[in-house]
């Protein structure tokens, strides 16, 4: 019996970014009869979330506001999760595996002694009780299996590592609502937000979660217009490489790399991509590679499961046609 | 003006990595070198300290790093790069070190420089390109109880104050905050130097001082594998991938590989409504 404490990550609207009920689902595996809980950090409205939290076992929700506190700051993040543990007596925190998740995972755990694991690909619990989780290293060369040692531990689990199911139960449990606020400390907020300006909105899916990534490299001169296509012909994302983005052809939020976006969809579709060690480490643990390159010695081919040596402006679009054929056929 | 730059020996990226027995990363390969993303944090510590030196006032620039003997190896680099002196925690017990043990022994010699001189801004990487967890920088604020400003695309000084650029996914973000602080950078925060021959010759001049647990006053039950949070079970290199295809186009390519994505149910097989969950 444990009771598993998952950070419900929400969008300025109040919308639930998609992988958070992905948490749901592992805490509910870890909690081993213990219950759920969720917890909303900020004033966004919470309500239309309840219902669909309810469907994936979270039992209680802790709404925390930090008032004018700009609860987007890590530190302050930090000390809300530090208060929700103490609160909920967690022993397991669950949190999908961002920059900003991972600063506050790194500042609680010098605060409360907690053990990390970030960038997991599954989380469950070993025979002797422990959470274990598994993660791919070394630019996804090696796969570990990490045992957290501590009292608590907080397991930062990647987008799209665990499929989400719902609760079997025909009524499913209407999470009980804990508001409150919290008064963080001064020195949360010493490094203060000047300005924050949001990405523009896409219709197209987070880089992070999504099943089909279509990424453009060096190769595309500029170009993303067939890269573009067949990611919205196949319902997928847009990517990048260090290079497009350094040349300015595409914004730095697409870059994929070590230092960038790390993706691990079904299926990565790279084109004029050279597949360069930076760009592999943010890619390799894609489920099914495709690469298109002219050039037959590009590295990318050596981790590719379907390689076509040739000119992106030709087999791209005849790929985006061909589906659209096929599929309408 | 004085500034501490936290930088960590790793295998080439490079080179084939490997994990050992222990779970542990193999690093005796020889072929170590500075953390590239190390080399950015110093980068932006030596134009930090000469933009003070331009304005008339003393600045000096400190490489630290934790590791075996060959360790040794990254704050010569960062002193080849501009850096003016260098400490190495050279110790068998901090051997196995999590991040947070690697925190604790870095604080200790923050600690210990500051009451020599204070510092004013702590500098590091923003990630290990080895277990690329990106924890220290923020580990390291919380342990010494300083601002911390991640992630910098950019970063200026003024006034007694940093302020920092940062890219997130899905903001732009601008921080500010008083010095002392705390502040990690990107690969996009500058395009580190190649060290000159006269760089390279006063870099065997500059100072390196070799400490132990002992000389910080560190429990070494503290740190290392005796004192890591996590433990790895097991370690085990991915396998190779098998059915691989590889094909030159012959003006059909695109059409088969759109009947190959579709026999294998990886796109969807209807068509997108631009609905999407």
């Amino acid at each position: 019996m444990a009771t598993v404490l998952v950070l419900l990550d929400h969008a300025e609207t109040g919308a639930l970014r998609g992988s958070v009920l992905e948490l749901a689902t592992a805490a509910r595996d870890l909690a081993d009869g213990g219950e759920v809980h969720g917890l909303w950090v900020g004033d966004e409205p919470v309500d239309p979330a309840l219902p669909v939290l309810g469907r994936h076992g979270v039992a209680v929700v802790h709404q925390v506001s930090t008032g004018a506190v700009d609860a987007r700051l890590t530190p302050v993040l930090a000390e809300v999760l530090a208060d929700a543990v103490r609160e909920t007596g967690a022993t397991v925190l669950l949190a999908l595996s961002t920059f900003e998740n991972k600063e506050a995972a790194a500042r609680l755990a010098v605060a409360t002694g907690a053990g990390v694991v970030t960038d997991a690909a599954a989380v469950e619990r070993d025979a002797e009780g422990r959470v274990v989780a598994s993660k791919t290293v070394l630019a996804g060369t090696w796969t570990t299996r990490c045992a957290v040692r501590t009292g608590l531990a907080v397991v930062l689990l990647k987008a799209g590592a665990v499929v989400s199911r719902h609760v079997d139960e025909e009524a499913p449990l209407a999470p009980e609502l804990r508001t409150r606020a919290l008064a963080v400390s001064e020195r949360a907020t010493r490094a203060a937000l000047v300005r924050r300006t949001p990405a523009a909105p896409s219709d197209r899916p987070d880089l992070s979660s999504a099943d089909v990534v279509v990424v453009g490299g060096r190769g595309t001169e500029g170009d993303f217009a067939p890269i573009e296509a067949l990611a919205d012909e196949v319902g997928g994302a847009v990517g990048s490489t260090r290079v497009a983005t350094d040349e300015g052809w595409i914004g730095h939020e697409t870059q994929i790399g070590q230092t960038g976006v790390t993706v691990s969809p079904r299926l990565y579709i790279g084109a004029g991509v050279s597949g360069a060690v930076h760009h592999r480490g943010g890619m390799q643990a894609s489920g099914t590679i495709v690469a298109i390159n002219p050039d037959p010695e590009a590295p990318i081919f050596e981790i590719a499961d379907y390689g076509i040596v040739g000119d992106l402006f030709t087999v791209l679009p005849q790929v985006t046609e061909e589906l659209r054929r096929l599929r309408q056929g | 003006m004085r500034i501490v730059v936290c930088v960590k020996h790793v295998p080439d990226i490079q080179s084939e990595r490997a994990l050992g027995p222990d779970g542990r990363l193999v690093r005796d390969g020889g072929d170590g070198t500075i953390n590239e993303l190390d080399e950015n944090a110093v980068e932006a510590a030596v134009v930090l300290a000469e933009q003070a030196r331009d304005a008339g006032d003393e600045a000096e620039v400190v490489v630290v790093t934790v590791g075996p003997d060959d360790a040794e190896d990254a704050v010569r680099r960062g002193l080849q790069l501009g850096a003016d002196a260098a400490v190495h925690v050279l110790d068998d017990a901090v051997a196995g070190s999590d991040v947070f043990g690697t925190a604790a022994v870095l604080a200790a010699v923050l600690r210990r420089l500051g009451e020599q001189a204070p510092v004013d801004l702590v500098v590091t990487g923003m990630a290990g390109l080895d277990g690329l967890t990106s924890l220290l920088p923020a580990a390291l604020a919380a342990t010494l109880d300083l601002p911390q400003l991640t992630l910098a695309a950019e970063v200026t000084l003024a006034d007694g104050a940093v302020t920092v650029r940062r890219d997130l996914d899905h903001a732009v973000e601008e921080l500010t905050a008083p010095l002392p602080a705390l502040v990690s950078v990107t690969d996009r925060a500058n395009e580190p130097r190649y060290p000159n021959f006269q760089g390279i010759m006063a870099a065997r001049k500059k100072p390196v001082e070799t400490l132990t647990l002992a000389d910080l006053g560190v429990d070494p039950a503290t740190v290392g594998a005796a004192g890591a949070r996590t433990e790895v079970l097991e370690a085990a290199p991915r396998p190779p991938r098998t059915d691989r295809v590889l094909v030159t186009d012959d003006g059909q390519a695109g059409a088969r590989l759109a009947a190959w994505l579709l026999e294998r149910d990886l796109v969807r097989t209807t068509p997108a409504t631009g609905e999407v969950l």
